[in-house]
């Protein structure tokens, strides 16, 4: 519990440092070591997403402080860490990846709708900041989805890679078993109040109608 | 040195839970936020042009809503005029009756009820509850689900929990697309062990509505709404839409309330540094406004955020008891996860359960803590004997009742019977008399062995596309055997017909009568009125398979 009171109280004085200007009282020792985890990869803007038409392409759609603003999950996985495994999933089944940012909603249902809608073969894979990701299929609705992992406590790198894995096998039209879905109600008390913040957080940097953004990754 | 007692204190189970300083700028704060409204109405020929300080040109899409729908306008001013105090002491006081409350808490702002609830301490406010609850009964309601979306445990669990005396069930998946098994699986084993438990399957909002439509669910309730607009619009949603959702189940005489809490619109970062209860009551209004009989409210699944801050488990009651006093049914909650603490879940759970609501959990765990696909709920299957016996402790009605392990499993045999035969009816993928068997005897998920996922889910698809219903699973049912099974499910799709179901807190008797706030109102006004424990029913709860007699001992 250590980390994630510093991990709170970090993101509590940036928040408050964003909206009243002041300093914080007291520097937090985390954010050297996070500006370090948020160096593993480089994303660059370069203009907005173009409608997909090659069929083995997997979007992966980040949301607004993906990487940026917020460098790691809820549990401290760093961002550039679950990107590759989303990444090296999809290219282990033969497809490609795309990397979108979402600006216009922080909410995951919508990210991963979105990037399904531009994705060439239907299928987008969304991704919060603090983790939470789901597979998504331009056809479904936007609150329903082909796999939703809704506790982020519980995503490792293992399971980010076997998301990527799963989403390229939609793509390529199979009909894959789905990753095991981990369940642990101890999630809630402990993490529930932290991944308020961290959302708050990654809501301040949604931007109303802005269109989605296409990304190039370079990891470092 | 190290303090050894605070080193044992460290090591405690409520140490491991969220805390978190009020932070009313983000709305972390659970009741009277310097940001709330002051209470404020103007009507001006017949038409509300201030709300809670706004002038009509500024209202927002939810405060229009509230203005339009939600509020009885006949004594409105009169009422807005009463000291706050004054009607917080109406709402503890027995000499004051339910509808006398009611015709003022309906006719009053969002502002104005949530400034009431702030001067009420729990305890006034579980007074308050005995006497607002819709329903003279209380009742419960449970879930069943699992990790694997094993529809036979789903049925086996839910015909356990039907004995035990849930008379609504709630069931989820995992994975979406064993939405109609699932659904199936808990309307078929709750209604093999008790005629008439309404059911329901809580999936995305469009496909709910399609499993009721098509008779695989007797209710629903996961229709959300939010207490700030940008909230309702990142569910691609209005008040309005709602509301029209709402019809779509009227119009189908499906039984239906929505569903908010505390902490939701923080959750989503949208709080507008409001007061979680303030935003809460928004919502209420809405579902008021709406013309939906009833909520399922007490921060449900967002409870990790108002329990983490100051006050929090006071809101959730406070949230309850609005939801009452605008006339509504309230399934309340004390269904999430929300503690390490074994004395914390209990202490949460007296507010509601001492008092009485119209569901006290909504719901209630009816399997381990492991298979809860809403990510764990307050009370689960190893805590039936606990319940049951804080129910014989205070005397107390919290709809549950001991059962003995021949009946459970009897009961347990029979729904997975029942799952197994309707899908051989059917010709969806076999259930094996293994798979039975394991079912009767299980605890839960870990117990039961694997099935072949990709050939349910492509069944569970064409069984929808083949446009199979609830008469169809009537007619396999009967074909089967199971003509009592077939009896109650056909009584359940009579129920849309008739439509008795639809009124305010309707549940259903094992011979189909309707118990619901209009033939059982609630009449509380003190000491032996209202609801009293019958003798029956206190045989029923005093009898637990633990005590020994005295005689023979």
């Amino acid at each position: 519990m250590a980390i994630n009171e510093q991990m709170l109280k970090s993101i509590i004085e940036d928040v408050l440092r964003e909206m009243t200007g002041a300093t914080p009282t007291a520097p937090s020792a985390p954010s050297a070591s996070k500006a370090a985890a948020a160096s593993g990869v480089k994303l660059t803007a370069i203009g907005d997403a173009k409608q997909g038409t090659a069929s083995d392409e997997v979007i992966i759609a980040l949301a607004p402080a993906f990487a940026e603003s917020q460098t790691e999950t809820i549990t401290g996985i760093p961002h550039d860490k679950v990107l590759k495994e989303l990444i090296a999933g999809i290219e282990e089944e033969g497809m490609k990846a795309r990397v979108i940012k979402i600006y216009r909603t922080s909410d995951v249902a919508f990210c991963g709708h979105d990037a399904a809608q531009l994705s060439g073969s239907g299928i987008a894979i969304g991704i919060q900041s603090k983790g939470t990701c789901l597979i998504h299929q331009k056809d479904l609705f936007p609150l329903s989805n082909l796999e939703l992992f809704s506790q982020a406590p519980l995503i490792d790198l293992e399971t980010y890679r076997a998301i990527g894995k799963n989403a390229a096998k939609y793509a390529k039209g199979e009909s894959p078993n789905p990753v095991p879905v981990k369940n642990d109600q101890m999630a809630r008390p402990k993490y529930q109040a932290f991944a308020a913040l961290l959302h708050i957080k990654e809501t301040q940097h949604v931007v109303p109608g802005q269109k989605p953004v296409e990304q190039r990754v370079d990891f470092i | 040195m190290k303090s050894k007692r605070f080193e044992a204190l460290a090591a405690r189970p409520v140490n491991q839970d969220g805390f978190v300083k009020e932070w009313p700028e983000v709305g972390l704060i659970a009741m009277n936020s310097p940001g709330d409204p002051v209470p404020s109405l103007v009507i001006k020929d017949g038409i509300v042009v201030e709300l809670d300080g706004k002038a009509r040109k500024d209202f927002d899409m939810l405060d229009l809503f509230i203005a339009n729908y939600a509020i009885r306008l006949e004594k409105a001013e009169q009422y807005m005029k009463m000291d706050s105090l004054e009607i917080a002491r109406m709402l503890c006081d027995i000499n004051v009756g339910r509808a006398e409350v009611v015709d003022v808490t309906t006719s009053i702002t969002p502002a104005k009820i949530t400034e009431v609830l702030g001067k009420m301490t729990v305890l006034e406010m579980m007074m308050s509850m005995t006497k607002m609850r819709a329903r003279e009964i209380p009742s419960n309601q449970c879930h069943v689900t699992n990790v694997k979306d094993n529809m036979v445990q789903i049925a086996a669990d839910a015909a356990e929990a039907a004995l035990r005396g849930f008379d609504e069930q709630e069931t989820t998946v995992g994975i979406v697309r064993y939405a109609p098994f699932n659904a199936l699986a808990i309307m078929v084993g709750s209604n093999s062990a008790r005629p008439g438990v309404l059911t329901q399957c809580a999936v995305e909002e469009a496909t709910e509505l399609n499993l009721g439509m098509r008779g695989y669910t007797a209710y629903a309730e996961t229709i959300s709404v939010y207490g700030t607009e940008q909230v309702f619009m990142d569910g691609d949603d209005t008040p309005w839409s709602k509301a029209f959702l709402a019809s779509c189940y009227a119009s189908r005489g499906l039984k239906m309330r929505f569903t908010s809490g505390t902490g939701s619109e923080v959750q989503m970062g949208y709080s507008e540094g409001k007061s979680m209860l303030y935003l809460e009551s928004r919502c209420l209004y809405v579902t008021k406004g709406a013309g939906v009989q009833g909520t399922q409210n007490g921060s449900v699944s967002c409870i990790g955020v108002p329990a983490g801050v100051p006050g929090g488990i006071r809101a959730v009651l406070a949230e309850n008891l609005i939801g009452a006093c605008l006339d509504l049914e309230v399934a309340s909650s004390n269904d999430q996860t929300f503690t390490h603490s074994d004395l914390r879940r209990v202490a949460r759970s007296l507010m509601q359960m001492v008092p009485g609501t119209d569901f006290i959990c909504s719901g209630y765990g009816a399997v381990p803590n492991y298979d809860n696909m809403f990510a764990g709920s307050n009370w689960d299957a190893e805590d039936f004997d606990d319940w049951n016996v804080i129910q014989r402790d205070l005397k107390i009605d919290g709809g549950l009742n001991p059962i003995t392990e021949e009946a459970g499993v009897a009961a347990r045999a029979k729904g997975a019977r029942a799952i197994q035969a309707i899908f051989k009816e059917l010709g969806l993928p076999e259930i094996t008399d293994k798979e039975v068997e394991a079912a009767t005897y299980a605890h839960g998920s870990k117990d039961m062995p694997d099935r072949d996922v990709v050939a349910d889910l492509k069944a569970a698809e064409d069984m929808v596309a083949r446009g199979v219903t609830g008469v169809d699973f009537v007619k396999a049912l009967d074909r089967a055997g199971f003509s009592d099974v077939a009896a109650s499910i056909f009584g359940l799709l009579k129920q849309r017909v008739s439509g008795d179901y639809l009124h305010t807190s309707a549940i259903l008797t094992a011979d189909f009568k309707v118990i619901s706030a209009v033939n059982y109102k609630n009449r509380y006004t003190g000491p032996q009125t209202g609801y009293v424990i019958s003798d029956e029913r206190w045989e029923q709860i005093k009898n637990i398979p633990a005590e020994i007699d005295p005689a023979n001992y």
